[in-house]
């Protein structure tokens, strides 16, 4: 199962460096977003301080949708997919593959936001640790499961607006639980911060193995 | 000719061309069952409205308000028995050993009473809400979640109006219920969590003496809309029967005709030639 995941990870990755869609379309449509949320709430220091976390994590969530769109695209075209169920992968490793190529590319994006919504909100990044350890729980448990509601979505015509209907509410909790993660370590008091990070890690843990086990079903009916 | 055409059934209802006697009596007995239990649901109705909104008196702290207490708590009871026989359902389905389309249809009109008795428990409490708590809305645990769970299911109900193969269907949107219904404890603690980090719990329920009569008439609630639920699944249940049938068979019934008329013209034709 690793051994296929490493291999359908590798595959997404190898597109993305090639076409570069990422990094040329997602990550300059989070910055347009980072800059509307400061254009809507006006240009009070503190107010926008305050709010940053949350912003930044909203952003992250409507870029992540994108880049989810994105990897199921790379699939639906050409018949992909069909590719996929015959090539006798293991439907885990498939799943674990996708959701760790989007990951990769999500943190990615992370570290480029984190950077300009601490200049643009005049927020400095304190408690790197935890901002960090944070970035990498959420952005597991909302590739896992974007990868999984993709592949539900995946089949159908009406994709592109299910998804989003599907995917947000389910990664609710995500959002809530980093945004409390990250202000806890931007206003310096991390302890406060340690609990959301098991909530995080109990939701990313629990939807890669739901998804890990459940995608074969998926995949067989494409 | 009439050997290719497949046997259709004309039946209103779609019932079978030959019924066996046993199918159906026990059709006969179901259908009274869910008539009596429709019977007993207007009735509770009616009894209610009218011990809820005239009977009753008035509480001695919340006044009037006190009459949402028939419907809201009972409009919530709904709506989680709902969404558990849906997940319930779901589950059967997904079972190898009892995976039946008929479980899938029962998920589906389940869900959609759900998400009806999920709205009207929304309304109801923020009419509440508002003259006691003074907003229409209070971040509270239950009420986010609530308010969570009901788009959750309403991206369940846009996933099953998706077209498909009816199994490819059913698998893929009993699958998609199971992990969205993970969800429900996470986000509910989550939330409890978020608040109480923040402020002291926004709900305490008044102090105040529940009156024999009023107790009864909550009880009476409770019964009569869990009846309305049964009656409301088991029609949209039937329904979905129904539709499932008419796409099974309005194809092959189409082709049948369109060969019958194909026929018929054949035969003309070889008049005329001959």
């Amino acid at each position: 199962m690793w051994h296929d995941a490493v291999l359908v990870a590798g595959k997404d990755l190898r597109i993305e460096w090639r076409s570069r869609v990422g990094l040329n379309q997602v990550v300059p449509f989070a910055l347009v977003v980072l800059l509307l949320f400061g254009l809507a709430l006006g240009p009070d220091a503190g107010r926008l301080r305050a709010a940053a976390a949350g912003l930044f994590w909203v952003t992250v969530l409507l870029a992540c949708l994108l880049s989810v769109q994105r990897s199921v695209a790379v699939e639906t075209a050409d018949a992909g997919r069909d590719g996929l169920r015959l090539s006798g992968l293991d439907a885990g490793g498939i799943f674990v593959g996708k959701s760790a190529a989007l990951a990769l590319q999500l943190l990615v994006l992370e570290v480029v936001l984190a950077v300009v919504a601490a200049l643009l909100y005049a927020t400095p990044l304190s408690g790197i640790g935890l901002l960090a350890a944070t970035c990498v729980l959420a952005t597991a448990g909302l590739a896992a499961v974007g990868t999984f509601y993709g592949a539900v979505a995946a089949g159908t015509r009406v994709r592109e607006t299910l998804l989003p209907l599907l995917f947000f509410p389910v990664v609710a909790p995500v959002v809530l639980a980093a945004t409390k993660a990250w202000s806890a370590a931007l206003s310096h008091q991390g302890g406060g911060g340690l609990g959301w990070l098991g909530l995080l890690a109990i939701f990313s843990v629990a939807y890669v193995a739901i998804g890990t086990v459940a995608f074969g079903a998926l995949l067989e009916d494409g | 000719m009439n050997a290719l055409v497949p046997p259709v059934d004309h039946g209103l209802l779609g019932e079978s061309a030959a019924p066996h006697a046993v199918i159906s009596s026990r059709r006969h007995r179901a259908e009274l069952a869910l008539r009596i239990v429709g019977v007993a649901g207007l009735v509770g109705v009616v009894l209610t409205v009218w011990l809820g909104l005239w009977v009753t008196p008035p509480d001695a702290y919340m006044g009037n308000l006190v009459r949402l207490l028939y419907i809201h708590p009972s409009m919530a009871w709904d709506a989680f028995l709902a969404y558990g026989v849906s997940f319930a359902a779901s589950a059967c389905y997904l079972w190898p050993r009892t995976r039946d389309l008929r479980f899938d249809r029962l998920a589906g009109a389940s869900a959609e009473a759900g998400v009806v008795f999920t709205a009207i428990t929304l309304v109801t409490g923020s009419l509440w809400g508002r003259p006691t708590w003074g907003t229409w809305w209070v971040w509270d645990p239950l009420l986010t979640t609530t308010a969570l769970l009901f788009v959750l299911y309403l991206g369940y109900l846009a996933l099953r109006k998706v077209p498909g193969d009816p199994e490819v269907r059913a698998k893929r949107t009993a699958v998609g219920a199971l992990v969205a219904f993970i969800d429900v404890p996470i986000v509910y603690f989550s939330v409890t969590w978020w608040k109480s980090l923040h402020q002291a719990p926004t709900i305490s329920p008044g102090k105040s003496d529940v009156h024999g009569l009023m107790a009864w008439t909550m009880l009476l609630s409770f019964v009569t809309f869990s009846l309305v639920y049964v009656w409301f699944v088991a029609h949209r249940y039937r329904l979905a029967g129904l539709q499932a049938r008419e796409e099974a068979e309005g194809l092959a019934y189409a082709l049948a005709e369109r060969r019958a008329e194909g026929g018929a013209k054949a035969v003309e034709k070889n008049e005329v030639l001959t």
